[in-house]
This record gives C-alpha cells, sequence and structure tokens, in this order.
C-alpha cells in the first residue's frame, strides 16, 4: 500500500491486522493484571511479579503492533538508541532504588551501627 | 525577517515531483524520523527520574493518605481503556493516511482527538478530586510524586492534543503532502509512545501502589 510519501515512515509496514491484534492482547493483559490487583487472588509479592511481567509482555505488543519496531536493518540505529536509554533507565531507576533503600536501612534508628564511633565506617 | 529553516519540506510542497525531489524527501524522512526517536528517547530518561522518584518515596505518606485509601482502580481501567483506544483510532489515521484517503486521515484524527480529550478530561477529575480531599500534590512526597509523574504525562498528552490541532489545519490548508506524511508519522509515534508509558504507571502507581 504504501507509496514513495509513506514507505519510509514509522507506520509503513502497518497493517490492520497490528491494531486489531495490539488491542486485543492490551485488553487481555490490561484486565489481567486489573483482575489480580482487584480480588486478590494471589499472595501480594506474587501479584506484584506477575503484573511486572504482565506490563513488560504489554510493552513488547505495544512496540511490535503499534510502534511497529520489527527489527529491520533499516531500523537498527533506532534500536540501538533504544537500548542505550535502557541502559541509562536501568542505571537511573536502578541505582537510585539500591542507594536509596540502602541510605535509609542505614539511618534506622535502632540500628547498631548507629552507636558505634563515626570512625569505623 | 523569516529565516527559510523549512527549506527542504518548503521546496517539496512547492517542486513539481520530479524524481530527484522524491529522492530528497525520502532521504529527509528517514533522518527526521530518526531524530524524532532520539528525542523519544530521552524523554525516556525523563520518565525514568520521574518514576525513580516514586519508586523511592512511594511510601513517604507523612501521616496523609496512602495509595490504597486514594485510587480507585476502576476508574483508572477506564482511564487506561480511554488511551488504549485512542491508540487504535490513531492507527487508523496512518492506515488512512498510507493509502492517501484525506476524509479518513481528518475523521480518525478527529476521532482520536475527542477520545485524547475524554482521557485529559478524566485525569484532571481525577486531580481535582484528589485536591478536594486533601490530597494535593503538597500534602506528602508519595503525593508529590505522584502529581510529577502522572502530570507530565497528562501534560505530553495534552502537548499531543495541540499537535493534532496543528495536523488537520496543515491538511486543510496544504492536502497530504510529504511534509504533512512525515508529521503524520511522527505524532503517531508520540502518541503510541505515551501509551507505552501509562502501562508503566498504571502498573507502578495504581496497581502495586494498592497492594
Amino acid at each position: 500500500m504504501a507509496d514513495r510519501k509513506t514507505e519510509h515512515l514509522p507506520g509503513a509496514g502497518a497493517s490492520l491486522h497490528h491494531y486489531a491484534c495490539g488491542m486485543l492482547l492490551s485488553v487481555i493483559l490490561t484486565v489481567a493484571a486489573f483482575a489480580l490487583v482487584m480480588t486478590g487472588a494471589l499472595p501480594r509479592n506474587a501479584t506484584i511479579f506477575v503484573i511486572l511481567v504482565l506490563a513488560a509482555i504489554q510493552i513488547f505488543v505495544h512496540l511490535v503492533d503499534f510502534l511497529h519496531i520489527d527489527g529491520s536493518l533499516e531500523q537498527r540505529w533506532n534500536v540501538y538508541a533504544a537500548l542505550f536509554a535502557l541502559l541509562v533507565v536501568g542505571i537511573l531507576v536502578g541505582g537510585s532504588i539500591w542507594i536509596m533503600f540502602s541510605a535509609h536501612e542505614r539511618m534506622k534508628p535502632d540500628m547498631p551501627g548507629m552507636t558505634m564511633p563515626p570512625e569505623t565506617f | 525577517m523569516t529565516i527559510p529553516l523549512d527549506l527542504p519540506e518548503a521546496h517539496s510542497v512547492h517542486a513539481p515531483q520530479h524524481p530527484a525531489a522524491a529522492v530528497d524527501d525520502a532521504e529527509l524522512t528517514e533522518k527526521t524520523v530518526f531524530g524524532f526517536w532520539l528525542y523519544l528517547m530521552s524523554d525516556v530518561v525523563l520518565f525514568a527520574t520521574l518514576f525513580a522518584v516514586y519508586a523511592v518515596v512511594c511510601r513517604s505518606y507523612a501521616g496523609g493518605p496512602t495509595g490504597r485509601e486514594l485510587f480507585d482502580l476502576g476508574f483508572v481501567l477506564a482511564e487506561t481503556g480511554v488511551l488504549l483506544l485512542s491508540s487504535v483510532t490513531f492507527g487508523f489515521v496512518t492506515l488512512a493516511a498510507q493509502e492517501n484517503r484525506k476524509q479518513a486521515v481528518f475523521l480518525w484524527m478527529a476521532v482520536t482527538f475527542v477520545v485524547g480529550a475524554a482521557f485529559i478530561a478524566m485525569e484532571l477529575y481525577e486531580f481535582n478530586h484528589l485536591i478536594e480531599e486533601g490530597a494535593g500534590p503538597s500534602r506528602s512526597a508519595f503525593l508529590s510524586a505522584y502529581f510529577a509523574l502522572v502530570g507530565t504525562h497528562g501534560l505530553h498528552v495534552f502537548t499531543g492534543l495541540l499537535w493534532m490541532i496543528a495536523m488537520i489545519v496543515q491538511m486543510a490548508r496544504d492536502g497530504l503532502t510529504a511534509a504533512v506524511h512525515r508529521r503524520l508519522g511522527l505524532l503517531g509515534l508520540f502518541w503510541h509512545f505515551l501509551d507505552v508509558i501509562w502501562i508503566v504507571v498504571f502498573t507502578e502507581v495504581y496497581l502495586i501502589g494498592v497492594l
């Protein structure tokens, strides 16, 4: 279907099938995540793990069906940029959580370390 | 004095369609799409910062209300459905543009605008409701981070709506030129990207928030 004007655009490989498939999968994944939390069917930690997995799958579905990332050679620089962004996100989010929760643990008032002289740190 | 920054695009609109112009357009499109993709990746980093802040302070209630007390999951599910629907209706814009069906592009763009505006309206209602309950952004670190994160996403969606109005005006004025096709493609990337960010928002903020 694509003519000269649209062949290099992000949606150039898109078809109705992509959007129908993306919509259906997204509805299933979203409803499953909400249902798990609203019914409390699983223990808390198991629920968190499952909804994180469902979110990751849904992000993948959106990338393929809506943003049309297909791993073709034409898109390799887009994928490299995305991987680099992902690395930065990992450092940023993982690092923040690690540092702040570690600091939180260390600053608990009943921690034995608090009674130690400062030079032992 | 106007500086002709837009020169290649102006060229493609007015020049007759000879092969050299088509090749220029193709190259320009590829570069523009990649440049816009880099912008989206920097936006990923912006949202990652806000997500990191939220993750750090999400239990710092300062004696105020918790996510479990505040969030109405049924309402959030409806918001999620509305945003997903707008992503699909924008898909129809992309399909119509590929086939150069101008009327269909107008129609689906208008539908996407209305659905997107409904999402913003729901979000404003939710914010207003929280502030009226005394759970505004200044109540606790948790609520500051919540309003910053969800508000930044909403601001992006609102910008997308303004962009849609601009595209409707440009299509009415110029028709489906190469430049209009290119901008429609970028707007599509932007719009679907915001739906991806929302997946992380409803999972991290709302679902984990009430657990």
